[in-house]
């Protein structure tokens, strides 16, 4: 049986084009990849919609003010603000050197039968859940901070103001080093990839010079891949300031700036986490999503700045290679 | 004077090697210790009744984790029907059709999205779902963990079917196969392994997520009843228990960890296996 005629016969031939299995095909996969757009603009616009109020009320004055007064109704953002860049900048300072040696380990220097279960072996540490983390980092890391690392660190470096205080093991230090932990396997698995993607022409030409392994490695891979690096660096940045459970649950979250780093310090994630139930009041649940917008714009430039360098690099490459 | 500098040349050589190692070897010591604890502190809470029973007040003995097992599998699920259908046609429109300007942004977008907190996400469903059905439920914490798992498997579906040689889509539309058709049954079907690669890593990344389901799952004491209500879930114990100040749900939260630990890890390697085999052909 023949399929009834739906249109004249002049348009049959565009209609049924219009209507053919591939064309339905296409628009219907189309509409799904224009959902991720959709998703990030209905992301932004409910943010943003929701901290109105706290915007309208507070204006610029919110990422200045040190106060956080929900009882009284004064929101100000900075003390979280201040852990959460804090926090994340002591993470970048441990975790870089580390993650830079890994890279260079697993893409210049293993033994080749070892690389790929190393190279699994560090992501293994990107996928243990933030939660176990943190509940690793309060019951065994936490006491250790307390008990070594800090005296330590006060007897040694305890002429800066950074190292002296109490002695709690909870803190601004103990959220970092378990940030830390968390990044590492973000920047040593980009960074690595990034090197792998450096042509051997280059390594072979300073070989050919008569350069050492480590000088190759300074003046052909690392000069050559420092982009992408960069790029590795502010992924795992973005990362950092993000991150919520484990940080919640060994920096202390007491909204204060302190130049110590063994006192408590709150993060912004972390008071969107552990302060949304209690935000009946609208204007209080209005800063928090202020906060969440702020956080939000921060990453997503981050993300949008590393992909490109990481993007850009990797396209030179393959116009190198070719 | 030369070989007094070729020697210092060496040396600066092995050092730097040798730092690098222990770079390895530093990063590895706390996957080994949150190994090694979890489950030798794990193992001690686990017994029959900590996997089929409701939890208990903390000063009564025993209780289970039963309800946050079956509320951590019925996420998965949901989250698994939001994800999986976008993820893997977005991945088919940009592998197949995007090679053009937008399939570049669709593409950008969906990395920058995966670099998106969780916790934004959580923020976002309970604004928009959970503030206006007035209900912490199943469903939203469905939803967050579904919108994170998107961008994983768009990619690695677009990866895995860009693999596919073109001879094989060739060789069916000769037969006189639809592109659509060739697409579902010829192409998927030969990058099947890569795109189940992809959901399974999405589902590791998304078992342990803590923080958007605060907002929505929100956590519950009794079994799951339906998908309004809302659900308990692995990950929300473990946090609740953890900084509890009671000895006995904190051991449950070590016994918590280490089955979510074992879930997470098992994904994780069993994904190695699936991808190795799909190299060896």
């Amino acid at each position: 049986m023949p399929p009834p005629l739906l249109f004249g016969k002049k348009e049959s031939k565009r209609a049924r084009k219009f209507l053919s299995g591939d064309s339905i095909f296409k628009k219907l996969t189309l509409i799904f990849a224009l959902f991720i757009l959709v998703l990030f603009l209905l992301i932004f616009y409910e943010l943003y919609s929701g901290s109105q109020l706290s915007i309208n009320k507070f204006g610029l004055g919110f990422l200045t003010g040190v106060e956080w007064d929900p009882v009284h109704q004064v929101f100000g953002a900075l003390p979280f603000i201040y852990g959460t860049v804090t926090s994340s900048i002591i993470a970048l300072i441990i975790a870089v050197p580390i993650s830079l040696g890994i890279a260079i380990y697993l893409s210049e220097l293993a033994p080749r039968r070892f690389r790929s279960l190393l190279s699994f072996m560090v992501e293994l540490l990107a996928a243990v859940p933030s939660v176990v983390y943190g509940l690793w980092g309060l019951f065994v890391m936490v006491p250790w901070i307390r008990d070594y690392l800090q005296p330590f660190l006060e007897s040694t470096l305890g002429f800066l103001p950074l190292f002296q205080g109490p002695k709690f093991g909870i803190g601004m230090l103990a959220g970092g080093i378990i940030l830390a932990i968390m990044i590492i396997p973000t920047i040593s698995a980009v960074s690595r990839e990034v090197m792998l993607a450096v042509p051997d022409t280059q390594r072979e030409a300073a070989f050919a010079l008569g350069a050492t392994r480590w000088e190759t490695i300074r003046v052909a891979v690392l000069k050559y891949a420092r982009t992408g690096i960069f790029g590795a660096i502010l992924l795992g940045l973005g990362r950092a300031l993000g991150e919520t459970m484990a940080v919640i649950m060994v920096i202390g979250n007491r909204p204060q700036i302190s130049l110590s780093l063994f006192e408590p310090a709150y993060t912004m994630s972390g008071v969107i986490a552990s302060e949304y139930i209690e935000a009946t009041q609208e204007i209080y649940l209005s800063a928090l999503i202020e906060i969440g917008l702020l956080l939000f714009i921060i990453t997503l430039i981050m993300n949008v700045f590393a992909r490109l360098l990481v993007w850009r690099m990797m396209k030179m490459f393959r116009g190198a290679k070719e | 004077m030369i070989a007094k500098r070729i020697t210092r040349r060496k040396i600066v050589d092995k050092l730097v090697s040798s730092l690098a190692l222990l770079s390895v070897v530093i990063a590895i010591i706390p996957l080994a210790g949150v190994i090694i604890f979890v489950t030798s502190k794990g193992l001690s809470a686990i017994n029959l009744e900590f996997f089929i029973s409701l939890p208990k007040p903390p000063d009564e003995i025993g209780g289970g984790i039963g309800n946050a097992i079956q509320g951590t599998l019925i996420l998965i699920g949901l989250a698994s029907m939001v994800g999986i259908p976008i993820g893997v046609l977005s991945g088919i429109y940009l592998a197949e059709y995007g090679d053009n300007r937008f399939g570049s942004l669709v593409r950008f977008m969906a990395d920058v999205l995966s670099g998106v907190p969780s916790i934004i996400m959580g923020l976002f469903v309970y604004v928009t779902v959970v503030l206006t059905t007035r209900s912490f439920s199943a469903l939203s914490g469905g939803i967050a963990l579904g919108i994170m798992m998107i961008p994983v498997i768009t990619r690695t579906t677009e990866e895995s079917i860009r693999l596919v040689p073109n001879s094989i889509r060739e060789a069916s539309m000769a037969l006189g196969v639809r592109r659509w058709k060739t697409i579902l049954f010829v192409v998927l079907s030969t990058a099947k392994s890569g795109i189940i690669t992809g959901i399974m890593l999405s589902i590791a990344r998304i078992a342990g997520e803590t923080a958007p389901l605060l907002f929505t799952a929100f956590g519950s004491d009794v079994w799951a009843t339906g998908l309004n209500q809302p659900i308990s879930a692995l990950p929300l114990v473990i946090y609740k228990y953890a900084i509890s100040p009671y000895a006995n749900w904190q051991a449950q939260a070590w016994g918590a960890a280490f089955i979510l630990l074992i879930m997470v890890l098992v994904l994780n390697i069993g994904v190695r296996f699936v991808a190795r085999g799909r190299y060896r052909k």
